[in-house]
């Protein structure tokens, strides 16, 4: 099953030169979404089922971060997709994982882009069994992306496009605005 | 870093997947909590081991407790165990007057049936550390106004 090796721990220690209980309470949300996701293997059949469901976790999880992010960040309203992208690399991710990606990649319509992920929190300690090959273990980070896009009216496609624990070098996420949605009113105001 | 609450949110989302597919009645509800308490323990395992890893041996079974009470309670939940008490006799109630897992649930008796919920993954983290450090124990959860809530440790005699 996946495993937690705490003797893949020694590089991870010395990286971050932040207080000790930064880094154990960091530790507490990738320890215990490993135990998420283990559990998410057991009570499905097959890896594509896994996903989704962290697909569905993360969606659930994003509408509401979204407003734990725009209480602590203070940020208005962003211009256009290319400072939302860079809100959400520089704040959103350093706020809550502690990690910058960098922005790239972006399409000539300037409406698809990469988050490059140096390194990714989530997978510290994980290895993936090789029975579990089309397991994406972090899609909960696509469907937080999503789901807390959608509340500020925007709907984007999120997906993986390499992760380290599949044997790329780097984890790429790439994320394609798809349309901007409509406000809803509340009913009666015809 | 705001993982605190990243923290909460998984945690919440987790309970509501374990119950979501689930029946109700007391049997399905005991399963659920079983389940959440499991994942619990692992976690309290892998924390434990990481954050005592330069920690100087622990004196007795009180000083465990104490441990868990200050230092593993700071680190997890941001704050200490408000009041510690044991009979000497194995059994610890350690008491928390404003539990972060129940903070944003509700402030009073609001909700009461659903807190065993919130609490049950707590009790494995508790259960997983204590085991990680050489001493195996029960570890339960009562709740009768919320935010606070008492966590009772009864140790097992390996």
């Amino acid at each position: 099953m996946i495993q937690h090796t705490s003797r893949l721990c020694k590089g991870y220690l010395s990286k971050k030169e932040s207080d000790a209980s930064d880094d154990l309470n960091s530790e507490l949300f990738t320890l215990t979404y490993g135990a998420l996701v283990t559990q998410l293997c057991k009570d499905y059949e097959n890896d594509e089922e896994v996903n989704k469901q962290l697909d569905k976790m993360g969606y659930n999880i994003g509408v509401r971060l979204i407003e734990d992010f725009l209480a602590r960040s203070s940020i208005g309203r962003c211009q256009d997709f290319r400072e939302t992208a860079d809100v959400i690399a520089k704040v959103a991710f350093k706020m809550y994982l502690g990690i910058t990606p960098s922005v790239t990649n972006w399409s000539p319509a300037g409406d698809e882009l990469s988050l490059i992920l140096e390194s990714n929190p989530l997978v510290d300690f994980v290895e993936l069994p090789d029975n579990h090959s089309s397991l994406v273990y972090s899609n909960l980070l696509c469907g937080v992306l999503r789901g807390a896009l959608e509340m500020v009216q925007m709907a984007v496609d999120v997906k993986f496009a390499q992760d380290t624990l599949r044997g790329d070098n780097v984890t790429e996420i790439r994320m394609k605005f798809i349309k901007r949605m409509e406000e809803n009113l509340p009913a009666g105001d015809e | 870093m705001a993982d605190e609450a990243l923290f909460q949110f998984l945690h919440n989302e987790v309970i509501q997947y374990i119950y979501k597919s689930s029946e109700h009645g007391e049997m399905e509800n005991g399963r659920c909590i079983t389940k959440l308490e499991n994942m619990g323990f692992r976690v309290g395992q892998g924390l434990i081991e990481r954050f005592t890893k330069d920690t100087a041996r622990f004196k007795d079974e009180l000083d465990v407790m104490k441990f868990i009470c200050k230092d593993f309670w700071t680190c997890v939940f941001k704050k200490q165990i408000d009041n510690l008490r044991t009979n000497h006799q194995g059994i610890y109630v350690l008491q928390d007057n404003k539990f972060r897992l129940l903070t944003q649930l509700s402030a009073g008796k609001q909700y009461l049936e659903h807190a065993p919920k919130y609490l049950a993954f707590t009790c494995g983290l508790v259960r997983g550390g204590l085991s990680n450090l050489g001493v195996k124990s029960i570890v339960t959860a009562e709740v009768s106004v919320m935010p606070a809530c008492k966590f009772q440790v009864m140790i097992q005699k390996m």
